[in-house]
This record gives structure tokens, C-alpha cells and sequence, in this order.
């Protein structure tokens, strides 16, 4: 290959550098088949970048104290040198938005944009679950909606009253997500239009939902069955459905808060994914570059130097360690996996039959659109990475006193420390099982939630806090109950308190 | 193809607000901070801005999580020596190897405070909330000196740059309606009767009429044509008056014992609690005279940098100073002009039969004169005989007169909000 002049030789960036460098990395990326969103590149400051962060990335979002809370924890942090921003913040909508600090050398400008603008941007083009739950087009304009709507109440109700609800909201968040069902893509305008037809139906139906006309006798026995019939497990959606007291505001912010959890719900599903896939393709774009001679030697040392601390997984036992790094695991079997279909092993013959000696861009490509981390993990995790990472399982059995050691990176092990791997990122494993059971329709309204134990782990402690903020929307009692696969019920928590009952076995 | 942008021009401080909606939020918490604060930082830095601690579970956003117990299998990277089998101790307290991982509060916060800055002047803000210089008067309304010009209303007369446009119009096309009343009636009705004439045509005789009307009509519409678009007494003027504004002028005595008797440490509460005050008083009311008095067995008048660092010291004689205060209270601020603050700080260590003079001047020249008069005593042994003296006097000026005890650092801020919280 003919070597080309290098685009720049400094340390310092200009804006008609940084086009170059986007040319030229569009280029590559285009050369390898990235199919991408088009991009938007904003040039921000630090500060602007710790806004950025505290309100969860997102260019501009309703108010709420917790986002200030973000903020000055954010500020502290950094002033105090115990964390560095990150060097960019990327927002899957089209066109793909992605910020850049003005603190960065030329360098890490052209990392980022390798890595935000053309990795992590082709990733929610392509990844499934992007494609199914976001509409990458409309939640800029959905934002702005929900911040006047709320700019709005706040005005008219007061800010408490907001807070209030929103407090609540935030506390469920997390059970405010349809895991199987597509939602309806939202656009704004048909968003506004909907809202106001929304608050008079919805209303409508709730009064007949809570009709207290007596009904005669024989339609009583009917109303024996639970209401839902099925358990429902997005909470937030039941309650802007169905909670007797809400107005028909407080279910819009219920809904607005059920929305942007259900955008965020893909990006905690596929971190691993998506982290690993940007970092092999900044890796990839940026070393094409330089077998070009596009960048120079000093570019690529500086380019490794911050690559490999990116990509860095600290042992277990060490002190700075957190949890396992996704940027090594996701970049680790991305590289793997090109591996395996370039030079494969025996091993890899034998664990990877499909794929070994295959075209490596067809498969991760397939890769990343048709997997989530636990899904990945399991079909891709290599005995390579396993060994590379010095993967162990350990057994932790509250009724025992020692952890246990149940595999390690041997050959009977790599099985078993891949499956648990894979359902160590599995959200229905990571958070409690928790669905509306039933309402008491006919009796004091109370609502019952129950949470199907999985392995034994019982609930943590902030669960009677979150009761409260439950009760606050629901306006009755609550009810949360505690059951073993079997059915029987081990605990159960209450809203207004009442004594917390264990049932004896 | 990508736009570049370039941001960074565009507002900062987006999180304002809602930095704000926190603060309000930990507001009872954060007060807390700063009294501690304010009660362990030297003199020179007690306006600092100051770091904030609060509990971390009392930040914390509650969500479902899993809570110990149960059985779990986690993955951990870099073994070194385990094989399958092995055993090892469950690590305590929950860290490191225990809950975190997977449960949904990994935020890395551990049991630490969650910590942040606030500046200067929300520390101040906070450190200085719902205080104020108690029971001050608006005085001196008559011969007032000071006017503010206010808006009232709207004048015929006046000068052309105070014309309101839109109130003059108003007025014309008011005149207009009212004094074309007669003709536009007029030609209502000759506009009915005209379509009815039409609905006859063809007809001579009607055409006729038709042509008369017509020119009624033309005529009347001259005439209301003529009716003058503005006219003189259409023209409205923003009234501006000038209201005496009553003063509320006030000055702070501020005495502080250095003799002998106190020690180092006493001296440096009684400074501390001036500083509070003077930053106290400097913040919160713009016009202020500060007077400050020092004495051992002489009183004088010095200025803040003496008073805040002089070294001069000496015996006791608290009447010395009670008697110049008064002098100057008498010479330099006339009661009905001024509303009087007095603080005075000692140890309470006087010189014997000296006492009670100081209560017979503080009855009869000061305390009927002031709004407040605050003493405070700096000391950790029995009330001293000065004490026992303002103690008379508290029965008698129960509103106007306040005393407080105070033995360490610590009592400082506490006593300082006590003195002057908002009274309602």
C-alpha cells in the first residue's frame, strides 16, 4: 500500500482538522461496511460536558433535584482529580449527536470519533434492540416535549407536587419497561395530539374500572378472579392505567417517565456489546489509518496508550477493581472473535464450528445485530478470553459459611463459567421479579405486588422506600408479597406500615 | 456526511436549576454542615465557601434490589491460585467480593457521605438564613431627605417624553366612538331602509329614494370623517410622583472586653462571634454604621482593623465602655433617627463595685434608646458578677435585652442564630 502524507502532526486540534480526520475515518468505516446514522459532532467544554452527564447524557431533559444531585457529585469528583470525564457522550438519535470536550488532544478527538461517531453510532442502527424499542428519530423531539409538559405542571401544581410524582416514578423506573412487547414508536406531533384524547379516555375508563354501583348477584362470583388476570409486569404502566386516584396530569408524567425508561432499557441490556464493539472499530479505523500513513507513529502511541487503560481489567483482588470492566470484556471478545475466524485453533474449530474460518466482518456484524450481552456472551465467549481473563465462578450459599470456588478457566470449567457469566448480565437475574399480582377491586383498592424469588435472594432493604413512592401513586394500600417457586409466601411488605409479618414454614 | 459543531459557546450552568432543586431538597442537612462548619474553621476563613457531607442513605433513590442471602454464582476475573473446590472465607462487611456486583446499588459509593461544594455566598446564604436585627423601625417619615420616584397612574398635562402612546389612542378612539354616536346611528338606519329599497327595484320611485339616501349617508360619513383623529385632550402622560422613602437606618455598637483576664482562647470567641456578626450585618443590611468599642480599664473608639487585631490589654473596667457607648449614641445618633444595636462580649470578669454602675448606665442611657442590646459571656466557670448584674435588668427589658452564655467554640453559631433568629 502507498504511503499517503499524514492528515496532521500536532497535538492540537482545529475544526478543519477534525473534518478531515471524520472524512477520513467515514471513509474506513465505509470501507468496512459500518452502515451508521448520520453524525453530529459538538465541540462542548468540561462544564458543559458535567451538565451533559448529570442529566443522563441526554441534550436537554425535564428538572429534578437527582440530576442536581448528579451534578454536584460530578463536580466534586472531578474537581478533586478522582475521576476524569469521559471523552465523549454519544446519543443514539438520528442524526447520531456526540459530544466532544475541547480538553482533548487531536488525537483523542479522532479516537472519539472512531469509537462514538462511527462505532457506538452503527451499533444503534444495527443492534435488535435498538431497532425494536428506540426510535432513534423522535426521542429528541419526545424530550422536549416532556420537559415543557413538565416545565408546565410545575407551574400549575406546584413544584412539589412534580417532584412528588416524579420521585415515585424514578423509584419504579426500572419496572416501567415492557420487556416483550414492541412499544409504539412516538412522534411528537401525534404525541400532542394523543395526550389530551389520552387524559379523557383514560379517566373515563378508570371511573368504570372503580364503578361502586352494586352489581347483582351472580356477576359477584365473577369478580372472584384477580384483577389483572394475567400478573403485569411493567408497574408503571399498570398504575398510569389503572391507579383510582391520579390525575390525569400525574399519569402523563407517569408516562413520560415509563417512555425514557423504556429508550434507556436497550442501552443496560447491551454495554458489554456496545462498549466492545466501538472499541474494536476506533481500533480497527485507527490502525487502517496508519497502515496508510494517514497518522503518524506519535498518533498511534498516544492512541495505545489510552486504548489499552480503556481496555484494561484489573484482577479481582486489586484495590481499584469494579465489578468486570464491559470496555475489556465486549473489546476482548470482539478481537476474539475476529481471531477465531482468521487463525483459528483446533479449540476453536471444535467450540466454533460455524464460524471458524469464516469472513470475520460478516460474523461480528451478525454479532452485533442480533445479540444482547447475555446472549453474546453465551454463544461467543471463547476458552481464549476465559484463560486471558483468568475467569472463576465462586458459589455464594448464604446458608454456608465459606465461599466456594465452582469453575475456573480449565477445560471442564469453561462451560459452566460462560453460562453464569452470560446470566450475570441477564436483567431478570440482576433485578427482582417483581409484577402486579392483584387489586382488590371490590374491597379497599389495595394493591398487591408480588415478587418471585429466584435462588433464595430476598429483597433489599430500600424496598419499604419504595412501597412508599408506589402508595403515593396508587393512593391505597400496598401490599408486596414474597413467594418461592412453590407458591408459598415467605414475607410480605406493607404501605402504611403494618408490622412486617414472616410466615413461619 | 457529519456537521461540526462548535458548542461551547452555548450556555453553561445548564444543571443550575436543577443543582438548586437539590439544595432546597437538603436544605436542613446541609444548614447542619455549615454550622459545623462555621464552628471549626479560623477567623480569616470563615466566609470560605465549605464542603458538604450528607448521610449517603439519606441521598440515596430507593429502588427493588436483591438483598443478602440466597445463593448466587458470580464471575470474577484474574485468579491466580484457585482451583475448583476450593473454599474461602466469606469477606465481611459486604465489600469487595460480596453484594455490589449485580445488585442494582454499585454506584461505588460505599457507606462514604456523599460529599459536594457550595460557594461562598450559598454558605453565607445558608449560614445567615432567617436571621434578622430584631424589632427595627422604619423611622424619621417626616423630614425625609431620601424620595424614590414611583409610577402612579396617568396625567393630562405633562412633558412629551413621558407621552404613553397607547393610552392617548385609546383616548382618541374612545372620543371618536362617543361623539360620532348620533350619525353612525343615523346611517344604520338609513342602511336598513336602503336594502329594504333595494329588495323593491326595479322601481322609479325607489331608485329615487336609493340616490337620496345615498347621499344622506356620503354626507354623514363627512361628517364623522371630520371628527379630529387626535386632539389635545386625548394626550395621557406616565405620572411619576416622588414618595419620601422612610430610612431605616441602623448602627451597631459592637464591645469586646480585652483585658487581661481573658485569656487567648476567650478572646478569640469573642472575635469569632464579632466576625459573625459584622459579616452577618455586612450581608444582610446594606446601610449600616458599625461602631467599635474595646476596652480594659479604658474604652475606645477604634476601627475594625484595631479592633479585630490590636494587642493592647489591661484591667477592668466594663463601665468605661458602657459610658463611651453611651456618649457616643448620645453625640453621634439620635434616637429617632437611628435604630441602635449593642453587642457586647466579655468574660464577665469585672472589677469589683464596678458592676452595677454598668447596670445603672445600661438602664438609664442605653437600654431605653436601643432596639437590642445582645450580651454574650465567654466562660466555663460560674456566671461572673456581671452576669448577675444584667440579670436584673433582663426582668425589666425582657424584649429588647438578650444574654447567652458561651463556654467553647462551639456555642458560637448556636447562640449567634438564638440571638438573631427572625422574631416574629
Amino acid at each position: 500500500m502507498k504511503k499517503r502524507e499524514p492528515i496532521s502532526t500536532g497535538s492540537e486540534w482545529t475544526f478543519e482538522l477534525i473534518q478531515k480526520y471524520d472524512a477520513e475515518i467515514a471513509r474506513v468505516a465505509e470501507h468496512y461496511g459500518l452502515d451508521t446514522y448520520p453524525n453530529q459532532i459538538e465541540v462542548i467544554t468540561s462544564e458543559q460536558m458535567m451538565d451533559a452527564y448529570s442529566s443522563v447524557g441526554m441534550p436537554l431533559n425535564y428538572n429534578h433535584w437527582s440530576y442536581g444531585k448528579q451534578f454536584v457529585s460530578t463536580e466534586q469528583q472531578y474537581r478533586r482529580g478522582q475521576m476524569g470525564l469521559a471523552y465523549e457522550i454519544v446519543i443514539n438519535s438520528d442524526p447520531c449527536i456526540s459530544y466532544l470536550m475541547e480538553e482533548n488532544t487531536m488525537t483523542m478527538q479522532a479516537l472519539v470519533i472512531a469509537h462514538a461517531c462511527y462505532g457506538h453510532n452503527s451499533f444503534f442502527k444495527g443492534n435488535y434492540l435498538f431497532r425494536t424499542w428506540t426510535d432513534a428519530s423522535a426521542i429528541i423531539d419526545y424530550l422536549l416535549f416532556a420537559k415543557n409538559y413538565i416545565a408546565k405542571c410545575e407551574e400549575r401544581h406546584g413544584l412539589e407536587a412534580v417532584e412528588q410524582v416524579l420521585d415515585a416514578c424514578h423509584a419504579l423506573m426500572n419496572y416501567g419497561v415492557n420487556r416483550y412487547q414492541r412499544p409504539q414508536p412516538i412522534t411528537p406531533d401525534e404525541e400532542k395530539a394523543r395526550q389530551a384524547e389520552r387524559e379523557e379516555y383514560v379517566q373515563r375508563h378508570i371511573n368504570q374500572l372503580w364503578n361502586t354501583i352494586p352489581k347483582k348477584d351472580e356477576e359477584e362470583v365473577i369478580q372472584e378472579s384477580r384483577f389483572p388476570s394475567d400478573p403485569e409486569e411493567n408497574l408503571l404502566y399498570f398504575v398510569e392505567k389503572n391507579a383510582p386516584l391520579l390525575e390525569s396530569w400525574q399519569r402523563e408524567l407517569v408516562r413520560i417517565v415509563r417512555k425514557i425508561a423504556q429508550y434507556f432499557y436497550p442501552q443496560r441490556q447491551t454495554q458489554v456489546m456496545n462498549e466492545g464493539w466501538a472499541c474494536f472499530w476506533h481500533y480497527t479505523i485507527l490502525h487502517h489509518l496508519h497502515d496508510e500513513g494517514l497518522v503518524t507513529d506519535g498518533f498511534i502511541m498516544e492512541f495505545l496508550h489510552s486504548h489499552t487503560s480503556v481496555v484494561y481489567q484489573p484482577p479481582f483482588d486489586a484495590p481499584y477493581f469494579n465489578g468486570i470492566n464491559p470496555y475489556a470484556l465486549g473489546y476482548g471478545m470482539m478481537q476474539d472473535i475476529r481471531r477465531i475466524c482468521e487463525n483459528p485453533t483446533d479449540e476453536d474449530r471444535e467450540w466454533f464450528p460455524d464460524i471458524a474460518g469464516s469472513n470475520w466482518n460478516d460474523t461480528i456484524q451478525d454479532a452485533m445485530r442480533n445479540y444482547k450481552d447475555e446472549s453474546f456472551i453465551l454463544q461467543f465467549l471463547s476458552p481464549n478470553i476465559i484463560r486471558e481473563l483468568k475467569l472463576f465462578t465462586i458459589d455464594d450459599d448464604s446458608r454456608s459459611n465459606t465461599l466456594q470456588i465452582s469453575a475456573i478457566h480449565n477445560s471442564s470449567g469453561y462451560q459452566r463459567v460462560r453460562e453464569n457469566l452470560a446470566a450475570q448480565y441477564n436483567i431478570g437475574n440482576r433485578e427482582p421479579n417483581i409484577q402486579v399480582y392483584n387489586v382488590n377491586v371490590r374491597g379497599d383498592r389495595s394493591l398487591t405486588l408480588r415478587h418471585y424469588i429466584h435462588n433464595g435472594q430476598p429483597l433489599g432493604d430500600s424496598t419499604l422506600e419504595v412501597l412508599k413512592h408506589l402508595h403515593v401513586l396508587w393512593g391505597f394500600d400496598i401490599h408486596l408479597e414474597s413467594a418461592t417457586p412453590e407458591g408459598t409466601v415467605q414475607k410480605s411488605y406493607h404501605c402504611p406500615l403494618q408490622p412486617e409479618t414472616a410466615v413461619a414454614e | 456526511m457529519s456537521y461540526i459543531i462548535d458548542r461551547r459557546l452555548n450556555a453553561k450552568k445548564k444543571s443550575t436549576v436543577n443543582r438548586q432543586r437539590f439544595l432546597r431538597r437538603y436544605k436542613a442537612h446541609i444548614k447542619r454542615s455549615v454550622e459545623e462548619a462555621v464552628n471549626s474553621r479560623s477567623i480569616t476563613d470563615i466566609n470560605q465557601g465549605s464542603e458538604i457531607s450528607i448521610p449517603s442513605k439519606d441521598v440515596s433513590e430507593p429502588v427493588f434490589h436483591h438483598g443478602n442471602g440466597g445463593f448466587r454464582q458470580r464471575v470474577f476475573p484474574g485468579n491466580k491460585e484457585f482451583v475448583v473446590g476450593d473454599e474461602i472465607e466469606r469477606p465481611q462487611g459486604g465489600g469487595g467480593g460480596g453484594a455490589g456486583e449485580g445488585s442494582a446499588s454499585n454506584q461505588g459509593e460505599g457507606e462514604d457521605d456523599f460529599t459536594f461544594q457550595i460557594n461562598q455566598e450559598e454558605f453565607l446564604d445558608f449560614m445567615f438564613e432567617d436571621l434578622e436585627l430584631p424589632y427595627m423601625i422604619k423611622k424619621q417619615l417626616r423630614d425625609a431627605t431620601s424620595f424614590e420616584t414611583r409610577r402612579a397612574g396617568f396625567t393630562n398635562v405633562g412633558s412629551p417624553d413621558k407621552l404613553n402612546v397607547v393610552r392617548s389612542l385609546r383616548s382618541a378612539q374612545a372620543r371618536r366612538i362617543a361623539l360620532s354616536g348620533k350619525e353612525r346611528r343615523e346611517i344604520r338606519v338609513l342602511k336598513k331602509e336602503l336594502s329594504q329599497l333595494q329588495t323593491m327595484l326595479p322601481d322609479d320611485d325607489a331608485a329615487l329614494k336609493i340616490t337620496d339616501i345615498e347621499a344622506q349617508i356620503e354626507a354623514l360619513q363627512k361628517r364623522i370623517k371630520r371628527m379630529p383623529f387626535i386632539d389635545e385632550f386625548d394626550l395621557k402622560y406616565n405620572n411619576l410622583i416622588r414618595t419620601p422613602v422612610p430610612s431605616s437606618k441602623a448602627m451597631m455598637l459592637c464591645i469586646m472586653d480585652v483585658s487581661g483576664s481573658m485569656t487567648q482562647s476567650i478572646k478569640d470567641i469573642a472575635k469569632r462571634f464579632f466576625i459573625l456578626l459584622y459579616l452577618f450585618l455586612n450581608r444582610n443590611y446594606k446601610q449600616i454604621e458599625l461602631v467599635f468599642v474595646r476596652h480594659h480599664t479604658h474604652a475606645k473608639e477604634v476601627d475594625e482593623q484595631e479592633f479585630f487585631y490590636s494587642r493592647e490589654t489591661g484591667g477592668t473596667i466594663v463601665s468605661s465602655a458602657l459610658n463611651l457607648s453611651a456618649d457616643i449614641i448620645r453625640d453621634r445618633y439620635p434616637s429617632n433617627d437611628w435604630n441602635i444595636y449593642v453587642a457586647q462580649a466579655s468574660d464577665g470578669d469585672n472589677w469589683d463595685g464596678d458592676s452595677h454602675i454598668c447596670r445603672q448606665v445600661l438602664q438609664e442611657q442605653i437600654l431605653p434608646l436601643a432596639q437590642y442590646f445582645a450580651y454574650i459571656e465567654i466562660t466555663t466557670g460560674p456566671p461572673q458578677n456581671l452576669w448577675l448584674e444584667y440579670q436584673q435588668i433582663q426582668q425589666q427589658f425582657e424584649e429588647s435585652f438578650a444574654m447567652h452564655n458561651i463556654t467553647e467554640a462551639a456555642d458560637i453559631y448556636p447562640v449567634f442564630r438564638k440571638l438573631f433568629e427572625k422574631k416574629e
